[in-house]
């Protein structure tokens, strides 16, 4: 265990809001090897963003985080502003979702590119522009010399990401945490994107985390899979096991996940299998399995007792009562 | 482009539709001091170059595009907001491009639209009850108490508790929960068409769900049919009868959903398809076969405009713009070298692609 890159052991986030204690992340557990990926899946607010955002550092102040995070075997939980800006960009780096506002819309986007760099390392203007040029090289951006004079509105949503990826790797993170980065861009645009950053994975042996809501992006891309539902994970595998031939999925959360996505073999006007309902509210979650009031074969235990996330089968984990038998919601 | 069945009125016939939209330089207004950006012109965006499709009555035709395919501008001409450029609408037996004022406005009532984003399309000081309301009482439908009643029905068929949520705001409604408003309101003067732009693609994959199942249920309770348009094709494909794929402006390929998918004819769409990430872990890894970004729509390339994109472009597909032809019952392709026929021999692809269209343009063949 001592080779990973980054360990995540019982992380707890938990915000005030209106007198009331809300836990956004409540004890999750993940490990990311150095050139793995490691996608995080879930619905809004099931808490897989703030998890990544508290080892970052990048949830208000105030927020009570508990835990640990281990970066290369620095603890990042509870590190001042000052020493966690040495991590961030040399260590880890993030890209969000919306790259159209993340970028600054009055700066032409080499100038952010160099920024990146001249924040974290003590270079020449000369060698920082050479190095802005070559990362957007990198990141596959065509006639970078005339890119970087150019402002983000005037580049496609592609583009755009693409000077994200750019600036988070500036610094050659060890870790790149990918937030959504893929959602707002079309399957094609989507699919470049995702190569190029597993390329670019390859080439500088980077950990990437993936969150997403899409389990599709997750079985193609990511090697570990950790699904979370209000703030828990509840069930934790690797790709192989959980998807395709010879995959089980156990958690009848992840099911349901799994056949809500319209897939192309399915005839057209066939009823897509739902659950009803909503996540439950954080802060004011039921005594038992959190799924349990939408899950369709919750029985009286489920709603009793929470299920504890336990290793099962070697390296595939969920926290279930009546888990799926062979894959298949019985 | 489509099949016609013979004896049956199509509920709406688009025939090559067009719309264009004047620019000057952008980034900045290029006059005074200001100056024009360089490697922006100014021109015309061509957003749809001549479409033509039917909906027949409860059918449902899904359009799926890149962004700025000129897929929601597409949508919105059939609305005449604002109207096309050229070309015929005909909903109902109307031509709504020769309809005025309260004639177009009675016409539009059989056609609603439900928007991507349901909490920019609801107003936030409203309340749910009002909203569904609001197009009963523009239409002057019944009287105030018929009109209540009606919501508390159109709210329980979007599968909402009236008691719980007529009186919130939207605010107070999550995205799905939004969602089903837009569409309570919709179809609250039961209409014909239901034009879905994106209406799905802000939600979370179980709610999602949950929405496309009462898409489905609406169409057989009401009869309604839409034109269902998203970038996901595997979404467009679980709701519709036919899909056509829009490329620039242009579609490139129509056809019965199952046939498109099982059977695709232009190169366009088996990139597409490529594209989806299966959930068959690392299948998607060597499919990322299209490379590049979608040329502007200001000048876009002479000929078939995908082939600046396209593995087979042959020098053909500079000059002469693809008709579409029907291969296979119902299904159409705009495309020189179909991928049902072999693929043609390597030797001018790279000419073709790289061709500018400035320079090819005296040679357009035009249709």
């Amino acid at each position: 265990m001592s080779d990973a890159l980054l360990e995540v052991e019982d992380l707890r986030v938990a915000f005030a809001v209106g007198g009331r204690e809300l836990r956004a992340v409540d004890g999750i557990s993940y490990t990311v090897e150095p050139g793995r990926t490691l996608a995080i899946i879930g619905e809004s607010g099931s808490g897989k963003t703030v998890c990544c955002r508290a080892i970052m550092g990048l949830l208000p102040v105030g927020t009570a985080i508990g835990g640990s995070a281990r970066l290369r075997g620095t603890e990042m939980i509870g590190l001042s502003d000052a020493e966690l800006r040495k991590h961030r960009g040399q260590d880890m780096a993030m890209i969000f979702q919306d790259p159209a506002r993340s970028l600054n819309p009055t700066m032409r986007v080499g100038v952010q590119v160099t920024e990146a760099i001249t924040t974290h390392r003590k270079v020449g203007k000369k060698e920082a522009y050479a190095q802005a040029v070559e990362l957007l090289r990198l990141v596959r951006i065509p006639a970078p010399e005339r890119r970087f004079h150019e402002y983000p509105h005037q580049l496609s949503g592609g583009m755009r990401q693409r000077i994200m990826i750019a600036m988070a790797l500036a610094c050659r993170p060890k870790l790149l945490i990918a937030d959504e980065a893929t959602t707002a861009l079309d399957v094609t645009t989507q699919a470049q994107i995702m190569e190029l950053m597993l390329e670019l994975q390859q080439e500088l042996g980077m950990g990437l985390v993936l969150i997403s809501h899409d389990l599709g992006l997750a079985a193609s891309y990511a090697d570990e899979v950790v699904v979370m539902y209000a703030g828990k994970i509840v069930e934790q595998a690797s790709a192989k096991q959980l998807f395709g031939t010879g995959g089980t999925v156990k958690m009848r959360y992840t099911r349901a996940l799994l056949d809500a996505i319209p897939h192309l073999e399915r005839p057209a006007h066939t009823e897509l299998p739902v659950v009803s309902g909503r996540p439950p509210d954080p802060a004011n979650l039921p005594p038992g399995c959190s799924f349990a009031p939408r899950c369709p074969s919750a029985a009286d235990d489920c709603r009793a007792t929470r299920p504890a996330l336990v290793e099962h089968a070697a390296g595939h984990r969920w926290a279930c009562w009546h888990p799926c038998e062979n894959g298949v919601a019985s | 482009m489509s099949a016609q069945e013979p004896g049956k009125e199509p509920l709406l016939s688009v025939r090559d539709l067009v719309q264009e939209f004047a620019v000057r330089h952008s980034g900045g207004t290029g006059l005074g001091r200001v100056p024009a950006t360089p490697g922006v012109k100014a021109g015309v965006v061509q957003a749809v170059s001549g479409v033509s499709f039917d909906i027949m009555p409860g059918e449902t035709m899904g359009i799926v595009g890149e962004t700025g395919s000129g897929k929601s501008t597409l949508a919105r001409s059939v609305l005449q907001a604002p109207r096309p450029k050229s070309g015929s609408v005909t909903f109902r037996g109307e031509d709504l491009t020769r309809l005025r004022g309260r004639k177009l406005l009675e016409a539009r009532r059989h056609m609603q639209f439900v928007w991507q984003d349901p909490f920019s399309s609801l107003d936030p000081k409203w309340r749910v009850r009002s909203i569904v309301e609001e197009p009963l009482v523009a239409f002057h439908d019944g009287d105030r108490a018929a009109r209540r009643k009606r919501v508390d029905q159109l709210l329980d068929i979007v599968g909402l508790d009236p008691v719980r949520y007529a009186k919130r705001h939207p605010r107070e409604l999550s995205g799905g929960q939004a969602q089903r408003v837009a569409i309570a309101r919709s179809v609250a003067l039961n209409p014909d068409l239901l034009i879905c732009d994106e209406a799905v693609s802000s939600l979370d994959v179980l709610i999602q769900a949950q929405v496309l199942n009462l898409f489905e249920r609406l169409r057989h309770e009401l009869g309604l049919s839409y034109l269902f348009i998203a970038h996901d094709l595997a979404l467009v494909k679980q709701v519709s009868d036919r899909v056509a794929v829009m490329y620039l402006g242009r579609f490139c390929e129509v056809g019965p959903g199952e046939s498109v998918y099982r059977k695709p004819l232009h190169p366009y769409t088996r990139a597409l398809l490529d594209s989806i990430p299966s959930t068959e872990p690392g299948a998607a890894r060597a499919a990322a076969t299209l490379t590049g970004e979608p040329p502007s729509p200001i000048n876009p390339p002479s000929g078939c405009r995908f082939r600046t994109r396209c593995p087979r472009a042959q020098e053909m597909c500079a000059e002469q713009v693809p008709m579409p032809r029907e291969l296979a019952p119902g299904h159409l392709v705009a495309c020189h070298f179909p991928l049902s026929e072999p693929a043609p021999a390597a030797t001018a692809t790279a000419a073709a692609r790289n061709t500018e269209p400035a320079t090819q343009s005296t040679k357009v063949v035009s249709s």
